[in-house]
């Protein structure tokens, strides 16, 4: 139950102004899912589902700037692990 | 998938191993708290890639396991009533307790429903006003704000049918549990990303201080926790302790203060028993006065349970990280997934369970070290 997964927020049902819902794509598939807790969430954004319920906006700026660092990482360091290092 | 893929690359992940090797000079021993991070790290084998002094120890972080067993032979009388429909998370239903599980009672007719989100348990609880409908309220930060959500819900819409068993834990009172142990091995954490965008990390601050521990809040893909390890070996090896945050692209300073604001009108916090750990002061969750009328413990007379382990079990040293589960004499052979002992070898996050799943055996594991 304690995974976290990242999934695109895809349509609003807003009848209820409380318990805002919405449905999120999960690579396919899609689910209702509780947006109560991210009010500033858009159509389009990603957001992290637990248990029905998007606990928080996934930041794309923050996601690219991640990756990027990752990926200047000299790759030289590498070569002496080989390339079966990681299955 | 976006989100995932990119965090799961071979290429990067042996850029920050080739990194890892680099930057640690010393043995250091770093504690992932969360049952989700210890579920990656053993199935994409990286805690067995690290440079030869890098251990990992697998934390507490696993809601199904630390559930007192009290608690799961309360749920188990409850379930077992004729008038009551129990609703759980599904990794709940194989949890052993003294006299059997929330399966066993499925099996021999007890209405027992999985449920993927509490919303849902609300729901069944509006379509059946003749019937007792129990929500098993379980989990850590990350799942409070949903249970939360589903109390205050059931009170706003007059639901009188519906009652909730809590048991709910906080991560950080165990971090502080785990320093305070005289047998401590644990240098530096990965904190749990996913409770830390709920909460923020300010609570995590004074931890990290009081005992020079670096706490790294750190994400679940495999790119992420190399990253994490490498952040805080960083630290160890510069002398460092504070609270950096490698999980930037969910995690805010502040947290969700949306949702800590519903789970503070609905729970208080109390002293809850860890199974395998004990009583931890201030570690959990429970149901403030103003919703006391939605607990199922006290709409059920649940007096009379009578608890006792299975003998054979070492669950408690598993989840203070004094053994792992290739030291279990059960380990695979009497304690499997589809017959567990102990409550870490039910769930994915289980330690137990996710060494199982790994096909991990005594001698892969040696081989390892």
């Amino acid at each position: 139950m304690c995974l976290g997964i990242p999934g695109r927020i895809v349509a609003e049902s807003g009848d209820d102004p409380v318990l805002r819902m919405g449905t999120v794509d999960f690579d396919g598939v899609r689910r209702p899912v509780c947006l109560a807790y991210t009010q500033d969430a858009q159509i389009g954004d990603y957001v992290i589902v637990h248990v029905g319920f998007a606990i928080t906006l996934v930041d794309e700026a923050e996601a690219a700037k991640t990756l990027a660092v990752l990926r200047a990482i000299p790759d030289a360091l590498a070569t002496e692990l080989g390339p079966e290092a990681v299955a | 998938m976006k989100y995932l893929d990119e965090y799961r690359d071979p290429v990067l992940a042996r850029r920050l191993l080739a990194e890892l090797r680099t930057v640690a000079t010393s043995p250091w021993a770093i504690m992932e708290v969360c049952g989700g991070q210890t579920h990656t790290l053993v199935r994409q084998g990286i805690d067995e890639l690290l440079p030869a002094g890098i251990r990992m120890i697998h934390g507490p972080g696993c809601p199904v396991c630390v559930t007192p067993l009290e608690t799961i032979d309360k749920a188990v009388a409850i379930a077992a009533r004729p008038d009551v429909v129990f609703t759980s998370y599904g990794d709940m239903l194989r949890v052993p307790g003294t006299s059997g599980d929330l399966l066993g009672v499925k099996a021999r007719g007890g209405d027992v429903r999985v449920v993927y989100t509490p919303l849902d348990a609300v729901r069944i609880a509006r379509e059946n006003p003749e019937r007792q409908v129990v929500f098993f309220a379980v989990g850590f930060e990350t799942t409070a704000p949903a249970n939360a959500m589903a109390v205050l819900h059931a009170a706003e819409t007059g639901l009188r049918n519906f009652s909730v068993l809590v048991s709910h834990v906080l991560v950080p009172p165990a971090m502080t549990a785990i320093l305070d142990a005289p047998d401590n091995q644990v240098q530096a954490f990965l904190a749990a990303g996913h409770v830390c965008a709920v909460m923020g990390w300010t609570e995590y601050e004074p931890i990290a201080a009081r005992y020079r521990v670096p706490i790294v809040i750190t994400g679940f893909e495999p790119l992420d926790l190399l990253e994490g390890i490498v952040l805080a070996v960083r630290q160890l090896e510069t002398g460092r302790a504070t609270v950096e945050n490698q999980y930037v692209r969910a995690v805010r300073r502040a947290g969700n203060t949306a949702a800590q604001d519903v789970v503070r009108r609905v729970f208080r916090v109390t002293e809850r028993t860890w199974r395998g750990i004990g009583p931890i002061p201030a570690s959990g969750l429970a149901l403030t006065a103003e919703f006391a009328g939605f607990d199922a413990e006290s709409r059920f007379a649940t007096d009379g349970v009578r608890t006792a382990e299975h003998p054979d079990c070492i669950a408690g040293r598993i989840l203070r990280g004094t053994a792992v589960p290739t030291d279990c004499a059960a380990y695979g052979t009497r304690c499997t997934p589809r017959t567990p002992l102990g409550a870490p070898m039910v769930s994915a996050e289980g330690t137990c369970a996710a060494f199982h799943h790994a096909g991990r055996r005594q001698s892969t594991v040696e081989a390892a070290r």
